[in-house]
């Protein structure tokens, strides 16, 4: 079976897979639910029939698992998708989509409003914080000459340790009681919070920065040879650049606005997918997303369920699964080369 | 000159500058390449071959000067355009992707296809035909990553192949080869030459040159020091100036073609 035949057939089983995902991880909790009752209340909400369930229990369908289980599939389409497109631009198939500083500078961003109380404006200053610290990253880049893939990352890990410490900072001078467990929680990286308004952003974020990026697979092929190639194949590579890396500082900022930073979604898939298809990004790019948002729903369900009533950070349960698979990555590579 | 005497012309560059943190890399440089021939661009290590090169291929913008192939200013087209017309083999370039070797060879298609990048029945003919050209037919399958120094060159003359360039250039491409993966390179691009395709190429062995080239351009501290047919530039004479070695140059008892012997360094 040809590479092609094989990525739609996959393309296939994976959306199915996705849709079940998110019909069953919503039935999992203390009250019970079952998939029937799942799309009853969804049909109820759209205006089709009445939903089978009581006022509570839907509202524990339609106003907190489903809107959670939503939030978990955008981030980790989000996540994904920024990390193929980060391993495709620095030609690095191990980079992250937090390598250019993006998870520290959104993360002191989000907790810099939190201190100062203004919760509300937490999206907007995680997403400005992303878009700084990409910003600067890429300026220290260039002023160590062309910016080249190294230098980027480099300059990356720089702006990323700065605002690391700056975030730890503020949290030890203002930090007391309650609002540690939150700031917390959400540095560790957690969909508990997400509601109606963070799949909005999820999902427009997807809309806006994720649909052009998947659409954008053939000009990240001509990248794999390096920038001079790409160039002699009719890209405008300074262009394409700055516009794949701004639409993956949207994507990446508008998602760790929402859930915080969740680590090794963006690093893992991708790779795993390359595996699978090959290396061609207009396969990888849709499947990244679609197992992206497969992973994250279960990673989700797994940290709200396992230790119930506790809640883990959803954050914790990738970097467990997630950091053993990357030394196997790292190995495997090793014995490649 | 007429239209038909443009399209004859081949490349034709004028006064080219480029400048490399404010050092003058390329000076002034005016060099021609008669269409459907085969030059090399010689010279002694940081001359400005490799500089000088990306601007003939069109990858890099000279500071000042034009670069003309046949009726066109290369710089005056639009990107895609310009990738119809010039195909450009970089010195040592790999991937780290796993891709195919017909994966990498459609690569070279890309400036000929919609955003979408559907490939029609004409793109998958170009390509077979570019396997073939560059005679690695038997590697399509193959992972890029696993080749060997000559197959990966050959692959990467293919992918520029399915660019269905008018002019090729390539920098080094006989670098790290064996004997025999070098004149099966140079001997592939001397009969693309014969089909009509401009070729020019860096290349660092003058016998290499010798043995294959039309016509020879020398650089020296980003000037051209002598440029002209093969014979009348790759004298003792210049190798001493250029290089500053001593040599003499025989008549290869094959092909007649000249032979550089190099004498030891004084």
């Amino acid at each position: 079976m040809s590479r092609a035949t094989r990525s739609i057939l996959l393309g296939v089983a994976l959306a199915a897979l996705l849709l079940i995902s998110v019909t069953f991880a919503i039935t999992i909790g203390p009250a019970h639910i079952t998939p029937v009752d799942v799309w009853g209340s969804v049909l109820h909400h759209l205006g089709f029939g009445h939903s089978p369930l009581s006022l509570l229990r839907d509202g524990i369908v339609w106003q907190l698992r489903l809107p959670r289980v939503l939030t978990a599939a955008a981030v980790g389409a989000g996540l994904a998708l920024s990390g193929a497109v980060m391993q495709a631009l620095t030609r690095n198939p191990l980079a992250d989509p937090y390598l250019l500083g993006l998870s520290s500078g959104a993360s002191l961003g989000a907790v810099a409003v939190l201190l100062l109380g203004v919760a509300i404006l937490l999206p907007l200053a995680a997403f400005l914080g992303a878009i700084l610290a990409l910003g600067l990253t890429l300026l220290l880049a260039s002023s160590l000459g062309r910016i080249t893939p190294s230098r980027t990352v480099l300059a990356g890990i720089a702006v990323s340790s700065l605002a690391a410490a700056v975030t730890s900072l503020v949290i030890f001078w203002t930090v007391t009681g309650d609002s540690y467990r939150e700031i917390l929680g959400w540095l560790l990286g957690s969909l508990a919070g997400a509601r109606w308004p963070a799949v909005g952003i999820g999902f427009a974020a997807i809309l806006i920065a994720g649909l052009p990026i998947i659409l954008s697979g053939r000009i990240l092929d001509a990248f794999a040879f390096g920038d001079t190639a790409a160039t002699s194949l009719g890209i405008n590579v300074p262009g394409a650049r700055w516009t794949l890396l701004a639409a993956t500082a949207l994507l990446t900022g508008a998602m760790v606005s929402v859930s915080g930073s969740i680590g090794f979604v963006g690093l893992i898939l991708p790779h795993a997918i390359r595996l699978l298809v090959g290396p061609r990004h207009r396969p990888l790019l849709p499947l990244s997303a679609i197992v992206g948002a497969i992973f994250l729903i279960w990673a989700d369900t797994a940290a709200r369920s396992l230790f119930d009533p506790r809640e883990l950070p959803v954050g914790i349960v990738t970097a467990i699964i997630g950091a053993p698979v990357f030394a196997l990555l790292l190995t495997r590579r090793r014995s490649a080369t | 000159m007429s239209a038909a005497d443009a399209a004859a012309a081949g490349l034709d560059a004028r006064r080219i500058d480029l400048r490399i943190n404010g050092r003058l890399i390329v000076d002034g440089v005016d060099c021609t390449v008669a269409a459907g021939t085969f030059s090399a661009l010689i010279g002694p290590n940081g001359a400005g071959k490799s500089t000088l090169l990306r601007v003939l291929a069109a990858v890099d913008r000279p500071e000042a000067g034009t670069v003309r192939f046949g009726p066109d200013d290369l710089f005056a087209l639009s990107r895609r355009q310009r990738a119809r017309l010039v195909g450009f083999v970089e010195q040592d370039s790999g991937t780290e992707l796993s891709l195919s070797v017909r994966e990498v060879v459609a690569l070279g298609r890309i400036p000929h296809q919609g955003f979408f990048g559907d490939a029609t029945a004409e793109d998958h003919t170009v390509i077979e035909s570019a396997l073939d050209a560059a005679d690695v037919r038997a590697l399509a399958e193959r992972d890029v990553t696993t080749l060997s120094g000559g197959e990966r060159q050959r692959v990467l003359l293919a992918r520029a192949l399915a660019q269905q360039p008018r002019l090729l250039v390539l920098d080094e491409p006989s670098n790290h080869l064996d004997i025999a993966a070098q004149l099966a390179v140079l001997g592939l691009l001397r009969s693309l030459a014969s089909s009509g395709v401009t070729v020019l190429a860096a290349l660092h062995d003058l016998n290499l040159a010798s043995a294959y080239c039309d016509h020879v351009i020398v650089l020296r501290n980003g000037v051209v020091f002598a440029a002209g047919p093969t014979a009348e530039i790759i004298t003792p004479r210049l190798v001493r100036a250029v290089y500053g070695v001593r040599a003499t140059v025989l008549e290869h008892p094959q092909t007649g073609r000249p032979m550089v012997a190099f004498g030891p360094l004084a």
